[in-house]
C-alpha cells in the first residue's frame, strides 16, 4: 500500500452538467502530485470530494487504506482557491478557532501557532485584524492555518496566486520541508508551468475526464521527440543547412543567443544517437548551443488533447 | 467530531464584540427612555398651567356645580352683561368664558356657549360638557317631581359573572387582557425574527464575501455551521434583549426620579382619578385583577417558550438559507417577501379572527399551520385551548422545523460555494437535488 490517496472511478453531476466522469487517480505517499488542467475541467470538484465538501455520485475515495470518513478531515490540510479569513476577527483568535475546528486542543493549537508565527516572523500580527493586513500577509496566515494540524495530506488549490515572488518562494520552501517531514502534497492549478519543477507525479484533467497520469519523468520520456535545439557558428549558413538536411529532419528554431548562429531543431533518426549527431555537427561547424528539447507539461497537455481527438 | 459548541461560542462572541452591536445595545435604551422622558416632561409642563375659567351664569342653574380644582379655577362673574364679561375675561387672560343665558331649563342647553381666544383643549371641553349635562339632567328630574336621593339609591351596577360550563370564570374585560397578552407575545416573536433573522442572514453573507467559508466547511459539516450560527446569533439576541429590558427599567426609574416626571399629577390623571372613585369602575378594576389571576399562567409561559423557540428557529433557518443563496444583501429582496408574508398574515389572523372567535375554524386552522401557528396559537391560548391541540400544533411545528432545516441545509451547502450569480427559485429547487 504505497498510495496515500486512491480515487476510484469517481463521477459527479450537477443537474445536467457533468463535472467528473469516472476519474481514477493514485497519489503515492510522500509525493508532490500535480492535478493539472484548464479552468472548469473539474479539478476543484475533485478536491472538494476529497475534502468531503461534496459527495460523489458514484465511485469511492480511499485515504491511507480506509474509505473516506468524516473524521478524516483532520488528516487533510486544504487551502482552497477561494480563500479568505474573517475580516473583523483578530489574527490569533481566528487561527486558534480554525485549528480547533481541525481537532487540535486550544493549548496545542496555541503552542504550534506561536512556533509558526515566530518561524515566519509574523508574531507581531497576533492582535491585528485581518482587514489591517495586506492580501499577501493574509495568505501567509492562511498557509499556517492549513498546515498547523500536521496533516498527512496537503491540498493546495491554485497555491501561488496572490503571493509575490518572495513570499511564493518562502511558501514553496516550507512545502518542500513538510514533504521531507513525511507529508504528501497535491497541487491543483491551471498554470501548469508554475508547479512543474515541484511535481513528481501528475494527472491531467480535461472536460471532466482524466486524460493522462503517471510519474512526470516517465511521461516526459514518453512524449519527447528526440529533437535537439542547436546553434551553429558558420560562414556558409545555407550550405551547412543543406548538408544537415540531407541526413536529418530539420526545422528553423528560434531562441535567444549572443551569436549570429544558424539556429535549427534537428530530429534524430532511429539509427542515430545523440553522440552521433553531436559528432556530425562538430565536423561541419563549431557548436555554440546544444540542448535536447523536452516538452513541458502544457505542451504534453495540448499534445494529449490532440491525440485523443478531444 | 462535534464542533457545535465551538462554533456557537465564536458566533456569539463575534456578534457581541461587534462595535455596532454594542452601540445598538447600549444606545437604543438611552435614546428610547430619553425620548419618552422628553415627551412626558413636555406634556407635564404643558398641563401644569392653571386654567382660569370665567363663568357668566345668568340662569343661576350652575352655582354649585362647577367647583375649582388644583389646575382649573372657576371664576363667577355677577351682575355684568355678556359684552363686559367678554372684556373682563379677556383682560384677566382667562382660558375662556362659559356663558349660560337666562332661559328656562328645557331650552337652556342649546344656548350655552364657551368663548375663548384659542381653540380649547378637547379633554377639557368634554369634561365640562359632561358636568353641565349631569346638572341639567338633575334639574329636569327635580322639576318633574322626582326625588334625586331615591334615584341615586336605585342606581345599580351590573357586571355579569361569566362562567363556562366547567366553571371557569371569564369576563368581557378579560378578553382584552387575553388579547393583549397574545398580541404582546406575537409582537415580540415578530420583532425577534425580523431583527435576528436578518443578523443571521448577514453573517452568512459575510462568510461568503470574505471567502472563508470553504476553509471552514473542509473541517465541519455545513449543517453544523448553520445551526451554530443560528444558536450563536440567537443567544446574542437574547443577551441584547435582556440588557434592553434591564436598562430601560433602570433608566425609566432614574429619569422619573431626576426629572420628576410623574404621570399622576396631570389634569388628565385628575379626571381619571375621579372616575376611579366611582364604585362601578372600581369593581371593574377588581375584575381585571381576578381575570389576570384566572389566566392559565403556567400554560401561557410554557407555551410561550416552546412556540417562540420553534417559530424563531423555523424562520431563522430560512434566513440562513437565503443568506447562502445570494452574494450580497441587495439580492435578498426577492426571497424576503415569502418569509415576511406569512408573518404579517399571522398577525392579521390573530387580531381580526382570534378576537372575534377564538375557537372558530379559521383561528383553529391557522393555529396549526406551521408558519402562522406560533403567533396565532400564542394569541389563542389565553382563551383556553385544549392540551391536545397545543401538542398537535407544536408537533407539526417541530416536524416542519426539521424539514426546513433539511431544505435550508441543502441550499446552504450548495449556495455557500456559489459565487457571482443571483439564483432564481428554479435554480434553488435544482440545488435540492445536488
Amino acid at each position: 500500500m504505497n498510495d496515500l490517496l486512491e480515487v476510484q472511478g469517481v463521477s459527479k453531476n450537477f443537474a445536467d452538467f457533468q463535472a467528473l466522469s469516472r476519474v481514477t487517480i493514485n497519489v503515492p505517499k510522500h509525493s508532490i502530485f500535480g492535478l493539472l488542467g484548464p479552468n472548469g475541467a473539474g479539478k476543484t470538484t475533485l478536491i472538494r470530494i476529497i475534502n468531503q465538501i461534496t459527495m460523489p455520485d458514484s465511485g469511492k475515495v480511499i485515504l491511507d487504506g480506509e474509505p473516506l470518513q468524516p473524521h478524516h478531515v483532520q488528516y487533510i490540510g486544504y487551502l482552497p482557491e477561494e480563500r479568505g479569513l474573517y475580516k473583523s476577527m483578530k489574527v490569533g483568535e481566528q487561527a486558534l478557532y480554525l485549528a480547533q475546528l481541525k481537532g487540535l486542543s486550544y493549548k496545542e493549537a496555541k503552542k504550534r501557532l506561536v512556533y509558526w508565527f515566530e518561524k515566519l516572523g509574523i508574531s507581531h500580527w497576533w492582535d491585528k485584524k485581518i482587514q489591517e493586513l495586506s492580501k499577501g500577509m493574509a495568505q501567509k496566515i492562511q498557509f499556517v492555518v492549513t498546515v498547523l494540524h500536521q496533516p498527512k495530506l496537503l491540498i493546495f488549490d491554485e497555491p501561488f496566486s496572490g503571493f509575490d515572488p518572495i513570499n511564493a518562494n518562502i511558501i514553496k520552501d516550507e512545502i518542500l520541508q513538510l514533504r521531507a517531514e513525511g507529508a504528501t502534497v497535491i497541487f491543483s492549478t491551471h498554470r501548469m508551468e508554475s508547479v512543474e519543477e515541484l511535481c513528481d507525479h501528475i494527472a491531467l484533467i480535461h472536460e471532466s475526464k482524466k486524460i493522462l497520469d503517471g510519474k512526470l519523468d516517465d511521461i516526459k520520456r514518453q512524449y519527447k521527440t528526440n529533437t535537439f535545439e542547436v546553434g551553429l557558428s558558420t560562414k556558409h549558413k545555407t550550405a551547412l543547412k543543406q548538408t544537415i538536411a540531407e541526413r536529418f529532419d530539420i526545422a528553423t528554431a528560434d531562441f535567444k543567443s549572443l551569436e549570429d548562429d544558424l539556429k535549427l531543431n534537428i530530429k534524430l533518426t532511429p539509427n542515430d544517437s545523440s553522440d552521433d549527431l553531436l559528432a556530425f555537427l562538430s565536423q561541419n561547424a563549431s557548436v555554440n548551443h546544444y540542448k535536447e528539447l523536452i516538452p513541458n507539461v502544457s505542451e504534453i497537455f495540448i499534445q494529449t488533447v490532440k491525440n485523443n481527438g478531444l | 467530531m462535534n464542533h457545535l459548541p465551538l462554533i456557537i461560542k465564536r458566533e456569539y462572541l463575534a456578534k457581541v464584540k461587534n462595535k455596532s452591536f454594542l452601540l445598538m445595545t447600549f444606545l437604543s435604551p438611552l435614546i428610547m427612555v430619553g425620548f419618552i422622558s422628553l415627551v412626558t416632561y413636555l406634556t407635564t409642563v404643558n398641563n401644569e398651567t392653571i386654567r382660569t375659567i370665567s363663568v357668566l351664569d345668568e340662569s343661576e342653574f350652575f352655582k354649585e356645580t362647577l367647583i375649582s380644582t388644583e389646575y382649573t379655577k372657576y371664576h363667577y362673574l355677577d351682575g355684568v352683561d355678556l359684552e363686559s364679561a367678554k372684556s373682563i375675561s379677556n383682560q384677566a387672560s382667562s382660558y375662556g368664558l362659559l356663558y349660560i343665558p337666562n332661559l328656562p331649563i328645557d331650552s337652556v342647553s342649546e344656548e350655552i356657549k364657551f368663548l375663548s381666544e384659542d381653540a380649547p383643549s378637547l379633554t377639557f371641553i368634554t369634561s365640562l360638557e359632561s358636568k353641565i349635562e349631569n346638572r341639567i339632567k338633575e334639574l329636569k328630574l327635580e322639576k318633574s317631581g322626582v326625588d334625586l336621593a331615591k334615584i341615586k339609591a336605585a342606581n345599580t351596577n351590573v357586571n355579569l359573572g361569566q362562567e363556562s360550563y366547567e366553571g371557569v370564570k371569564t369576563s368581557k374585560a378579560g378578553s382584552f387582557m387575553k388579547l393583549a397578552f397574545g398580541g404582546f407575545a406575537g409582537y415580540l416573536l415578530f420583532m425577534f425574527i425580523i431583527i435576528y433573522g436578518n443578523l443571521i442572514m448577514r453573517s452568512v453573507i459575510e462568510e461568503k464575501t470574505s471567502r472563508i467559508i470553504e476553509v471552514i466547511i473542509s473541517s465541519v459539516k455545513p449543517i453544523q455551521l448553520m445551526l451554530g450560527k443560528i444558536f450563536g446569533t440567537s443567544l446574542a439576541g437574547i443577551t441584547q434583549f435582556a440588557i434592553w429590558i434591564v436598562m430601560i427599567g433602570v433608566l425609566m426609574l432614574a429619569s422619573s426620579l431626576i426629572f420628576g416626571v410623574d404621570l399622576s399629577a396631570t389634569p388628565q390623571q385628575e379626571i381619571m382619578t375621579e372616575a376611579m372613585n366611582n364604585p362601578a369602575v372600581n369593581s371593574e378594576l377588581q375584575g381585571y385583577i381576578n381575570d389576570f389571576r384566572a389566566l392559565p399562567l403556567w400554560n401561557l409561559i410554557i407555551a410561550f417558550v416552546l412556540f417562540f423557540t420553534g417559530g424563531y428557529l423555523l424562520y431563522s433557518s430560512l434566513y440562513a438559507a437565503i443568506g447562502a443563496a445570494v452574494d450580497n444583501e441587495t439580492d435578498t429582496q426577492q426571497f424576503m417577501i415569502p418569509i415576511i408574508m406569512p408573518l404579517i398574515f399571522s398577525f392579521y389572523i390573530g387580531f381580526f379572527t382570534v378576537l372575534e372567535d377564538p375557537h372558530g375554524s379559521i383561528s383553529t386552522i391557522f393555529s396549526h399551520v406551521p408558519f402562522t401557528s406560533p403567533v396565532v396559537m400564542l394569541m389563542r391560548i389565553p382563551f383556553g385551548v385544549p392540551l391536545w391541540e397545543q401538542l398537535l400544533s407544536l408537533f407539526i411545528l417541530v416536524v416542519t422545523f426539521v424539514f426546513t432545516v433539511w431544505i435550508a441545509a441543502k441550499i446552504y451547502r450548495v449556495g455557500i460555494l456559489m459565487y457571482g450569480k443571483k439564483p432564481s427559485y428554479k435554480e434553488l429547487i435544482k440545488w435540492l437535488k445536488y
